[in-house]
């Protein structure tokens, strides 16, 4: 159901209000919902508080699309962030090491004006010494902080080992996104740049592609230290990202692959000022049936509902696997076997 | 993503794309980058010159031209040509011959690499023993005589290279003839020069380094005569009849030997130092060439006195009573003289001198009076003064190639009338397919037109645009005027000149409007200058306008150089361009960019500050754009400079290295005593220092902001009729990219032409666009309804070209280093995309729209992207789909500069600068090709012993 209504923007009022109002629009008077709205990056981000929904009334332009859902089917992870349905994790030691451990699927809080701003992904394809991460720049002022260099590794070839360069991470600046997220350290070798190998590429080369790739980056690395790979214990999960020990309900939605794509479009929006107006974004020009970033946010709703991994995803499987095959598993018994499915967020 | 939306392979596009498409490097236009060595066939009229990276090149008539290039990369240090052969025997400066043939083969004569070989000495003889120091290829082709550092002369038979080794002549077998009195043991010790008796080729004269000169008998293994010079042997030329010698010397002597059938042993007839008596040069080559009249010429390189000419790169030519030292602006390589090849013919008649210097080749004629130079059809010393930017333009309508023409003969009155002396081979490439226009922007504020329709790049017109302003150098300061009695008669030649007086005058950007010859060049001290061509002097006042592109900002200072001063008062110019329009940027910083519309009489210039346009009809200021960000300091404080980046960068480690000694000290504050922080900080200024020197290259990854420094530095301009606002009224537009990846569009009312001067040209800017991606914006350009883009200005009414189509929606397309754009027009939403550096880590530097013919079909062609990246390789990638069509690898990718010069054609063609004085000239097209074709004739072998007179016959022949 739609409904429209104008609101003035320069007094808002609170919360509260608006709450009530949006249950008189509905005519829901005694039913509790949950409030979102889409930010300029078209994300979904929540409305609970007055903080939140002055921001959202100040980035409206003109328009400012409300999303409400009733709060006990509600999809919390549809949200731009997946904070509070994740499990523990191994490498959460800087992210609130004593947050919720054990109580993997209690609500703590509504999500707040969070933004994620790294994640590791594609953990059940690839292969364990590796990590893919994810940066995402927007939204934050913290610098990417980070810088690469040129290195070799040893690598098993059909020949025996071999001495072969490599790129690798050999700063990070303190207090940056790369070193808070503390997914990336110094000595790990950069190997794919947004699904794109980096093997034979000069340091350059994959300076310009991580540059260009800024505000949406994606890297592959193999960590200097392997202690702490995510482990499984079988693949069998495939492409469903889903962990076999996990005890998150299955209808838990993945949504990596709609914010891969979905974003990595919303991510480079340009802006445009007509005739000395107000900056706009730039809208696509035609929406074309293959590409899912012309989705409305309603889809993008419907869509996360669903296990769905991205095909480029399942293409780096291809790529990684054909390049890594020697690697092995080897389950890594112990309390720390815990498995790393999704998104991670820090503050 | 993209690379699964890639469609497959289209067979059909792929055949066209094979039809269109092709890489070849076609010439070198310009002059070899350090010559090493010089040598000429006066049988095939060729001239050689090699390289010290190994290059030969060979050049005959205009046109003909060949190339060839030892794998070793080695200095040539000796060019041989096999008499009446089209053959040659190159030495390197590792010991190495080389024997290089020209052979026949479809339809044209290559240059091919036959043998190679290496002299070796018995085992255990010294490296000495086989270093060779002379090279003489015997008139009877069969051997090679090699003379070495240990004075023996090795003959090696020729094409097998095969040592003859009883043939060797030995210091020992030399010495045993000739009495002790006047040699000793070390006499023979090093070959300095072998020259074959020029009318008994069974007679060998070999000179040795510590002046000792032998004629040898190759019958009867004995020498005939030996002259016993005093002096350090430098060089050795026979007189035409034999009846003497000339020997010349380390101490800037020459001396003349009789050979006379009586003596064995002769007195010098004459010894002479020319410019002594004091201490001199030594004299490293010299002619003696006799006329008719009697009066010989002799002719000699160095020689100077030491003291006060030993820095000159003098060569001398005295004839009776007529001397001169032609005074180079380089070192002098080597040199020839072009004479009399016949035979028969009694004397040698000297016709011209062709001196090979190091940075640029010089033709005197001898047998003009005052010995004028000659002005080279090639070989042009690109780099006079450094390049600093180049354009080309395309198909120039004929009347303005013979304005530009005539223009430039008054320019070229000084020179001889002689025809090109050195005319070997026969040109039978193609006609170029028409005419085209290279213009070169130098250091020293001019601007030179080549004609690179075809191989030989030429020098058409040089223009200068430093009358307009007042510099320090005194227009009349001229180095020749020497009075009449100077003593060495010095007369400098050649255009060698690298100093330039005032760097803000170099050229940065040039524009030519080829249908209206319009031409607007702007410099390194913000002056742009819009000139008219008119084929008359002329004496008038250039127009002044000031272009303030800060505006109201406040509180900048400028601290880079001042802007140029200009002439007060009507100037007179020569025929040619004439400037009409002087704008100086304030501040004055270097111009980025700059567009011209012809036919709105509209020039646009951008700098690192903003951008400005101009009414050069009502000579008036339009409006300027600034487009500094208020953080940008750097750009506001001076030119470009690595200088200034280098302190930057510095400055931010010094910052940096003191911001974390803060930290560290912080973290260890509170609870720490004194000594603890000093410690601490001990151990971190270790680190820190420790962090400097065990740094490896390090990359920062960080995305671009606003604030990074220059974004505001103007790219590209751009003018456009298109739909701006609304898509019924389309309007002229002026459109600027800038580093930061903003793109300004703004709307134009130029009055129609019968107001043009009533009513002033209004701006307004309609539309601002901002790259999220930041990356500087390099390109755009406006496609009509049909995605063609819009034609030049004046094209449409030169019936050159279809109107565009003002029917269809337009279609912007921006090209930033990082990807390529299209946007509709005039609501600017994202049509298309492709995003290059995230893909392959390459970045845009230069790009243009090509015109590709189909080899097979007249009628079909296409417009595409010529796309140049940071790698070195050029990408063709498709309008108005941008898929990449084909890529090749072109320049290495260190070689930064060869890919800041380049510069691509509108026919798929381009040129970049192999190195400062040489261009490499490259095709992506399969129709439009120029490159070298050429025949050298082989001439018929008849039995050695008339090998002179036939060669000599034919030779005439062709000169008559």
């Amino acid at each position: 159901e739609f409904r429209r209504f104008s609101l003035e923007r320069s007094k808002p009022g609170k919360f509260e209000e608006f709450y009530g109002l949006l249950q008189h629009v509905h005519k829901i008077p005694n039913v509790d919902v949950l409030v979102g709205y889409t930010d300029i990056h078209g994300d979904l981000l929540p409305i609970n508080n007055d903080d939140n929904y002055h921001k959202a009334v100040s980035t409206a332009n003109p328009l400012l699309r409300i999303f409400i859902q009733r709060k006990e089917d509600a999809d919390y992870s549809a949200f731009g962030t997946d904070t509070m349905t994740r499990k523990k994790n191994v490498l959460s030691n800087v992210l609130r090491p004593d947050n919720h451990k054990k109580k993997p699927h209690i609500v703590i809080s509504m999500p707040q004006d969070f933004r994620p701003v790294s994640s590791i992904i594609d953990v059940d394809i690839l292969p364990e010494t590796h990590r893919r991460v994810r940066l995402y720049k927007y939204g934050t002022d913290k610098p990417l902080g980070f810088y690469i260099r040129d290195g070799s590794s040893v690598r098993v070839t059909p020949h025996g080992l071999e001495k072969v360069p490599g790129i690798f991470i050999s700063r990070l600046v303190p207090g940056g996104l790369a070193q808070s997220t503390g997914l990336l350290a110094v000595n790990d070798e950069v190997l794919e740049v947004n699904g794109i190998e980096v093997s034979g590429k000069s340091l350059d080369q994959v300076t310009d592609m991580m540059i260009a790739n800024s505000r949406n980056l994606i890297i592959t690395v193999r960590p200097a230290n392997q202690r702490n790979n995510v482990v499984r214990n079988s693949r069998t999960s495939g492409s469903s990202g889903q962990s076999t020990e996990s005890s998150l309900p299955s209808s838990t939605p993945n949504i990596l692959g709609n914010l891969l794509q979905g974003e990595e479009e919303s991510d480079e929006e340009d802006i445009i000022i007509e005739d000395s107006g107000e900056p706009q974004q730039i809208p696509k020009a035609a929406p074309t049936s293959e590409s899912i970033e012309s989705l409305s946010q309603i889809e993008l709703l419907h869509e996360s509902t669903q296990n769905g991994f991205l095909p480029s995803s399942e293409m780096n499987l291809n790529h990684s696997a054909g390049s890594f095959s020697m690697e092995c598993e080897v389950p890594e018994p112990g309390p720390k076997s815990l498995e790393e499915d999704g998104t991670i967020i820090t503050l | 993503m993209r690379r699964f939306l890639r469609p497959g392979h289209d067979p059909v596009r792929e055949r066209l794309k094979r039809d269109l498409f092709q890489f070849n490097k076609t010439v070198e236009h310009g002059f070899p980058h350090q010559p090493s060595a010089l040598g000429y066939s006066p049988f095939l009229r060729l001239m050689a010159i090699g390289t010290r990276s190994g290059a030969i090149k060979l050049y005959g008539a205009p046109g003909v031209e060949f190339m060839g290039l030892h794998e070793e990369n080695n200095t040539v240090m000796q060019i041989h040509f096999i008499p009446d052969q089209c053959q040659l025997v190159t030495l390197l400066d590792d010991n190495s011959l080389h024997l290089w043939s020209l052979k026949q083969h479809g339809g044209a004569s290559e240059l091919r690499e036959e043998h190679r070989f290496t002299l070796k000495g018995p085992p255990g003889s010294p490296p000495s023993a086989t270093q060779v120091t002379a090279v003489l290829p015997h008139s009877s082709r069969e051997v090679l005589y090699l003379g070495t550092e240990s004075g023996n002369v090795f003959v090696v038979e020729l094409p097998s290279f095969r040592v003859l080794e009883d043939r060797t002549i030995t210091p020992e077998a030399v010495l045993q003839w000739i009495p002790e009195d006047n040699c000793n043991r070390r006499s023979c010790e090093l070959v300095e020069a072998l020259r074959e008796h020029p009318k008994n080729p069974d007679q060998i004269l070999i000179g040795y380094s510590r002046g000792l000169v032998v004629l040898w008998d190759l019958q009867n293994n004995k020498p005939t005569h030996h002259f016993p010079g005093s002096q350090q042997l430098e060089n050795l030329y026979w007189q035409r009849d034999g009846s003497k010698f000339i020997s010349c010397h380390y101490d800037g002597s020459y001396t003349q030997w009789p050979v006379s059938s009586d003596s064995r042993q002769a007195e010098p007839l004459e010894n002479t130092v020319p410019y002594g008596p004091f201490p001199c040069k030594a004299i490293s080559k010299i002619y003696w060439q006799t006329t008719k009249n009697g009066l010989p010429y002799i002719i000699f390189q160095g020689g100077m006195p030491r003291a006060s000419y030993g820095d000159r790169h003098s060569i001398s030519v005295i004839h009776g009573s007529q001397q001169t030292a032609f005074d180079f602006t380089s070192r002098v390589i080597d040199f020839f003289i072009i004479f009399s090849s016949d035979p028969a013919a009694e004397f040698d008649d000297p016709s011209a001198l062709v001196v090979l210097a190091e940075e640029e080749l010089v033709v005197i004629d001898l047998k003009s009076a005052g010995w004028p130079a000659v002005h080279p059809p090639y070989l042009a010393s690109l780099h006079c003064s450094a390049i600093t930017c180049s354009h080309h333009v395309s198909n120039i309508p004929l009347k303005l190639w013979e304005r530009i023409i005539s223009a430039g003969s008054k320019q070229n009155i000084h020179y001889s009338t002689m025809p090109w002396p050195i005319d070997g081979g026969t040109n039978v490439a193609p006609d170029p397919p028409q005419r085209d226009l290279l213009l070169t922007g130098h250091e020293d504020g001019t601007v030179r037109f080549w004609d690179a329709s075809g191989v030989c790049l030429h020098l058409l017109y040089k223009l200068s645009t430093v009358r307009v302003f007042l510099t320090d150098a005194d227009p009349n300061d001229n180095m020749n005027t020497l009075g009449e009695d100077e003593w060495p008669p010095l007369r400098k030649v050649g255009t060698f000149d690298p100093y330039s007086d005032d760097p803000r005058l170099g050229i940065q950007k040039i524009y030519l409007c080829k249908y209206s010859g319009y031409l607007a060049v702007a410099g390194t001290a913000g002056q742009v200058l819009v000139m008219e061509l008119n084929d008359e002097d002329a004496e008038h006042m250039v127009d002044h306008a000031e272009a303030d592109l800060l505006q109201d900002q406040e509180g900048y200072r400028w601290k880079g150089h001042e802007k140029l001063k200009t002439r007060d008062g009507p100037v007179r110019f020569e025929a040619g361009f004439q400037p009409f329009v002087l704008v100086q940027c304030q501040p004055p910083a270097v111009v980025t960019s700059l567009a011209l519309h012809s036919e709105w009489k509209l020039v646009a210039f951008g700098t690192s500050h903003g951008f400005g346009l101009f009414d050069h009809q009502q000579k008036r200021l339009v409006f300027v754009k600034c487009t500094l960000h208020p953080s940008d300091q750097l750009a506001l404080e001076g030119p470009l400079s690595r200088v200034k980046s280098l302190k930057k960068s510095l400055r931010q480690s010094f910052r940096r290295i003191r911001r974390s000694r803060v930290s560290s000290r912080k973290r260890r504050g509170g609870g720490g005593n004194a000594s603890e922080v000093q410690e601490a900080n001990a151990k971190f200024d270790q680190d820190a220092l420790q962090e400097m020197e065990l740094a490896p290259v390090q990359r920062k990854i960080e995305a671009r902001s606003a604030e990074d420094s220059f974004t505001g530095f103007v790219r590209t301009l751009y003018f456009a009729d298109t739909f701006l606002r609304d898509s019924s009224r389309h309007c002229p537009s002026l459109w600027a990219g800038t580093n930061g990846g903003t793109v300004y569009a703004f709307c134009l009312r130029v009055p129609p032409a019968e107001r043009r001067m009533d009513e002033p040209v209004r701006a307004e800017q309609a539309k601002e666009i901002q790259l999220m991606h930041r990356a500087p914006v390099v390109g755009i350009l406006v496609l009509d309804g049909r995605s063609t883009p819009l034609p030049e200005p004046l094209e449409v009414a030169h019936d050159l070209s279809k109107s565009p189509d003002m029917q269809g929606s337009h279609q912007l397309l921006v090209v930033s280093e990082e990807q390529f754009k299209v946007f509709t027009l005039p609501k600017v939403s994202s049509k298309l995309k492709l995003k290059l550096t995230a893909l392959e880590g390459c970045r845009v530097r230069k790009v243009t729209v090509a015109n590709f013919g189909s080899c097979k079909t007249d009628d079909y062609s296409e417009n595409d992207l010529a796309v140049l990246t940071n790698l070195g390789d050029i990408q063709i990638i498709s309008l108005p789909l941008l898929k990449l069509q084909i890529r090749y690898p072109c320049i290495r990718k260190e070689d930064v500069s060869g890919i800041a010069s380049c510069v691509f054609t509108k026919y798929g063609q381009g040129f970049y600068l192999i190195s400062p004085s040489e261009f490499e000239r490259f095709s992506l097209s399969t129709k439009w090709l120029v490159e070298p074709r050429c025949i050298v004739d082989m001439p018929e072998v008849t039995s050695n012993n008339h090998v002179h007179n036939k060669s000599g016959t034919e030779n005439a022949a062709r000169k008559s």
